[in-house]
């Protein structure tokens, strides 16, 4: 078997004195989309946080354990250089709202004063937002400003400025609790198209929504890792009792 | 039931009619003032009062541009020293709005905002005049923008902190460093908010009379070094209005329509950038 993308080994996180996260371990395949979910409140997302280190913003916030991305130590490498090899996406769409489509989509080189010639930039704006099922919508109007999108809209542009860093590997946070059916429905299916070509760790709060996009699922309660293994094997014959409760909705 | 329904539409109306007619009322000094600065100032206005110095007294004619010069040379000159500090404190504040020393900082700002104009004329007077032995524009400078600083503080802070965490994330998650994530995503995003501020403090120096009168002073000839003294409209206005000679009257009329003309216009771009480069979320 091939190493994994991501590697997470007796991990554990601490807001303060409250422990947010008891030895978590997981290992994330290549190409696959591997689903964190959970109740509110569970970790989910500080587990996804930590794997780019987000988490250290806040302040007061320690942790334990190892975190390897593609077999390097997460922790041993600067923050900037292990973010610009993660991709992240956000709850709420964030396009940066001064730029264009398409600087957008650039962001990630530009910022980090990343040069590169007006040809290159013009192949990975076409690429990514290709990817990201976009290109068809924007291809007239790359430069007018990225917040003139809808909301599904803008969810896939920040898709595609993730994207655009060729990241080892891309975090959802759960990407889709801001947008309408519609939308969900529409990066739902480009999760699933995406999943060829990246990996992806997807934290969501609903339920179907794992069932429906991932390969792999791991349910987290009050910060313990309960249940990993294949979506459909979970979601048939859970191992858990309590997996079985959370997915039949007796809590949660 | 019929009457008191009735009696509670009547005070509701006497009540609207109160409210319109005393915010009309606040409005009547601006509109007096208006009135009589146009009256009897702009038949003074026309190219050689905008072009010419003033002339000694007994000679006729003479107009404000030394003046009008000596207040853009001051405007620029307090608008370079307070840009960067200001913006610099208002960064801070909104990146560490907890905290002792940021409570302290806004304290201060506060107590800034407040303070006297003329007290701070003669701080600049000891600061400046004193040991370089003289007026000078610099010294008027260093004066307004201390009176700057606190209204562009406060609005760079208020702008940076209407910023959603959620673009500050966006940045960092990219990799991009701190401070570049402050100089290229949260300041340019703030860019009309900051640039409002900005010229909203311009606008209120612009019309300070008080810290000039020893510190830039005046100057009837036309003078560009900054270590000199260096005439502004305000001071101008002064000038004339105190002497006895009733054409020199209606001059500061004239001098007092221009500088009432650049605050506003000063106010109106403010609100123009404020509403027209406003950044949607």
């Amino acid at each position: 078997m091939e190493s994994p993308v991501l590697a997470v080994e007796d991990f554990c996180a601490f807001f303060g004195d409250n422990q947010i996260l008891k030895d978590i371990n997981i290992s994330i395949s290549n190409n696959l989309v591997t689903a964190l979910m959970g109740p509110s409140g569970c970790g989910k997302t500080t587990l996804i946080r930590c794997v780019n280190r987000m988490h250290e913003l806040i302040p007061d916030t320690k942790v334990s354990g190892k975190m390897y991305l593609k077999g390097e130590d997460v922790y041993a490498m600067e923050p900037i250089f292990l973010r610009r090899k993660i991709g992240m996406v956000f709850q709420k769409p964030n396009p940066f709202p001064m730029m264009s489509i398409y600087d957008n989509v650039i962001a990630g080189y530009k910022l980090n004063g990343l040069r590169l010639g007006r040809d290159e930039f013009d192949t990975i704006v076409e690429r990514s937002l290709k990817s990201a099922a976009l290109w068809n919508e924007v291809k007239d109007a790359l430069h007018r400003k990225g917040t003139f999108l809808s909301g599904g809209q803008q969810q896939r542009l920040c898709i595609a400025r993730a994207l655009a860093m060729n990241p080892e590997i891309l975090l959802l946070d759960e990407p889709t609790s801001a947008l309408d059916p519609k939308s969900t429905a529409h990066i739902e299916e480009l999760i699933v198209e995406l999943k060829k070509n990246v990996t992806m760790l997807l934290v969501t709060h609903n339920i179907a929504q794992a069932a429906r996009v991932s390969d792999f699922t791991a349910f987290i309660y009050l910060g313990e890792l309960v249940e990993f293994g294949p979506t459909e094997k979970m979601f048939t014959v859970p191992k858990d009792k309590r997996t079985e409760e959370y997915l039949t909705g007796k809590f949660g | 039931m019929e009457g008191n329904l009735r009696n509670r539409i009547i005070k509701d109306k006497i009540f609207k009619g109160a409210v319109i007619l005393l915010s009309f009322i606040s409005l009547l000094p601006l509109l007096l003032i208006l009135y009589y600065i146009t009256r009897n100032g702009i038949a003074v206005i026309n190219w050689e009062f905008l072009t010419q110095l003033p002339r000694p007294i007994g000679e006729a004619g003479g107009g404000i541009y030394n003046a009008i010069i000596g207040t853009l040379f001051l405007i620029i000159l307090s608008s370079v020293l307070s840009i960067p500090f200001g913006i610099s404190a208002g960064i801070y504040l909104s990146e560490k709005s907890e905290g002792k020393i940021a409570h302290i900082v806004r304290l201060c700002v506060v107590v800034l905002q407040g303070t006297p104009s003329i007290v701070i004329g003669i701080v600049a007077y000891m600061w400046i005049v004193g040991p370089f032995q003289g007026f000078s524009a610099l010294s008027g400078g260093v004066a307004l923008s201390i009176m700057m600083l606190p209204v562009i503080i406060k609005t760079t802070e208020e702008t940076l902190k209407l910023m959603p965490y959620s673009l500050k994330e966006a940045s960092l998650a990219l990799g991009v460093p701190y401070y570049k994530t402050i100089l290229k995503v949260i300041l340019p995003t703030g860019l009309s908010g900051i640039l409002t501020g900005i010229l909203l403090s311009v606008a209120r120096i612009t019309g300070e009379t008080a810290p000039l009168l020893f510190t830039a002073f005046g100057n009837q000839f036309m003078n560009y070094n900054i270590f000199k003294p260096m005439d502004s409209l305000p001071y101008r206005i002064f000038y004339y209005a105190m002497s006895p000679y009733p054409e020199w009257h209606t001059f500061a009329w004239g001098a007092s329509f221009i500088l009432v003309v650049v605050v506003l216009g000063f106010n109106l771009i403010a609100r123009g950038i404020a509403t027209k480069w406003k950044v949607q979320f």
